[in-house]
């Protein structure tokens, strides 16, 4: 069913017999006189894959940006697991990101660490005390998990895109997060690499069951990935439904996606 | 209008260099501790810079020498070689241009490894991996070049000397006992309590500057070349500002 920004939060979150994971409601973000999110709500449901399509620069980073709480919104509420992300202190927002993942655009793989160093700086830094063997039987058994075993002592620099693509990945999972953001997880990848990591994100929502937000413009991207796709258009949440509901409408603002 | 925005621009500037300094202060004290990253910094500060400051001492102490003795020879006070090299390069010379030299390897390699770490988002991703950039990135390298930069000085002092000592040696003979009994009988503890004090705070603008430059790089990569290249200018130039104000507090002292 194709919903606009007029339905409310309250009826999203009954109409689904799943827990709502991250709610956010009337979320303003400008930068300046430049209204990037202006009133955006949407709702994401334990195990779903939600997929956030717009234009370039219509602030589907911004977004993910303010529910991870690198950036603070200007009004809204923004809750990830009930709590509101604005009010949370820095030690409490650490907390949550445990919880939550984060895949970025450019990988942000730490250049002058190995593979392996990348992998276990969360690790380390998350203060779980554990042998070097243990450190090492997660990082070996994340790095399966991305096909990537072989990858562990080389330096970021040595791989490929999709090879930095999906070791970045592995770092997210590294901490056995709850959610997942991705933020244009295929872009600047060649369409068979991008189809590998399209899948990579379905295998990793079943067998982790985690929930995930993916911030996308590709529309391979969105078809294989996605539950359910919000259509963020000037700042609002425009539509929301699945792909192949989307894909029927007749709406200029949605069509122009899917042509 | 151009003139009050260049001013405007300068005092921003200021206003965000104060408060990164002030932020660097508050977070100093408080836990987690980076100790491992702290060393590796003074490893990376201190030692590998070690040879630039080896090499560029070692000529100065040199060059300042043969450069003297003319001027000294003229006045017939050439027993006094080693000593006014010895003040000089104490007070004056070792520490400026020691931490000149820091300035353009350390604080450009500072602005350019965190510029490149912010446009790239690593350092974002160091904040969503439960990490306070601020202190694992900026405290660390801060605290490294406030204490590396004074050791380098005085190794630097320590170099210069012995290419005074050379230097002295081309058109006469001294011996190395002689040398250097005539620079430290001159120098007192006037001469280098200042100068050990002032090359504190050159490491310690050194460092935030290289930091708050790296922090807030934008513009992509062109960014990047920018903050390592005004790291340095701005660093620089601190550094004369410091070393004019250390001479006045010196001289209000009755230290001169």
């Amino acid at each position: 069913m194709i919903t606009s920004q007029g339905s409310s939060l309250l009826n999203t979150v009954t109409s689904s017999g799943k827990d709502v994971v991250i709610e956010i409601a009337h979320l303003k973000k400008a930068f300046g006189s430049n209204r990037v999110l202006n009133d955006f709500s949407a709702t994401l449901h334990a195990g779903e894959n939600l997929v956030v399509l717009g234009k370039s620069g219509s602030g589907k980073s911004v977004l993910i940006k303010c529910i991870i709480g690198l950036l603070k919104p200007d009004a809204g509420v923004l809750r990830v697991f009930g709590e509101n992300v604005p009010d949370l202190s820095s030690e409490e927002l650490d907390q949550m990101r445990v919880k939550v993942g984060f895949l970025f655009q450019s990988n942000a793989l730490y250049d002058s660490m190995s593979v392996r160093q990348n992998l276990e700086f969360p690790l380390r830094r998350h203060g779980k005390s554990k042998s070097k063997e243990e450190v090492n039987h997660i990082v070996m058994e994340a790095l399966n998990n991305v096909g990537l075993p072989e990858t562990v002592d080389m330096m970021p620099e040595e791989l490929s895109g999709g090879m930095r693509k999906r070791v970045g990945l592995a770092r997210t999972l590294i901490l056995n997060p709850e959610i997942i953001l991705y933020d244009e997880p295929t872009t600047g990848l060649d369409p068979a690499t991008a189809r590998e990591i399209d899948h990579l994100i379905r295998d990793v929502q079943e067998k982790y069951n985690t929930s995930s937000v993916i911030i996308s413009h590709d529309m391979n991207c969105v078809k294989l990935t996605s539950n359910r796709v919000v259509v963020l258009v000037d700042g609002i949440c425009y539509a929301e439904g699945t792909y192949a509901e989307l894909s029927k409408s007749e709406d200029r603002n949605i069509r122009q996606f899917f042509e | 209008m151009a003139l009050n925005k260049g001013i405007t621009r300068i005092l921003e500037e200021a206003g965000g260099i104060a408060r990164f300094t002030g932020r660097f202060f508050r977070e100093w004290f408080r836990p987690r501790y980076e100790f491992s990253e702290f060393l590796r910094q003074c490893y990376l500060i201190g030692y590998t810079s070690l040879p630039l400051v080896g090499i560029t001492a070692f000529i100065m102490g040199l060059v300042l020498t043969i450069q003297s003795r003319p001027t000294l020879a003229e006045f017939g006070a050439e027993s006094w070689l080693p000593a006014m090299v010895g003040v000089s390069i104490v007070r004056e010379i070792g520490p400026v241009i020691t931490a000149l030299i820091c300035a353009g390897k350390i604080g450009s390699s500072i602005g350019a490894e965190l510029g490149s770490m912010k446009v790239t988002e690593q350092i974002d991703a160091m904040e969503v991996s439960g990490t306070n950039p601020f202190k694992y990135l900026a405290v660390t390298r801060i605290l490294a070049t406030t204490l590396m930069v004074p050791l380098l000085v005085v190794l630097a002092d320590a170099i210069a000397f012995y290419g005074s000592y050379l230097g002295v040696n081309i058109k006469g003979v001294t011996s190395m006992h002689l040398f250097y009994n005539q620079v430290f009988v001159k120098l007192t503890y006037s001469d280098v309590i200042p100068s050990i004090s002032k090359s504190f705070f050159f490491g310690f603008a050194i460092g935030v500057i290289g930091c708050y430059k790296g922090f807030y790089t934008s513009k992509g990569t062109e960014g990047v070349g920018v903050s390592a290249n005004s790291a340095v200018v701005v660093s620089s130039l601190l550094i004369f500002i410091i070393d004019l104000l250390a001479v006045q507090i010196t001289d209000l002292l009755g230290l001169t």
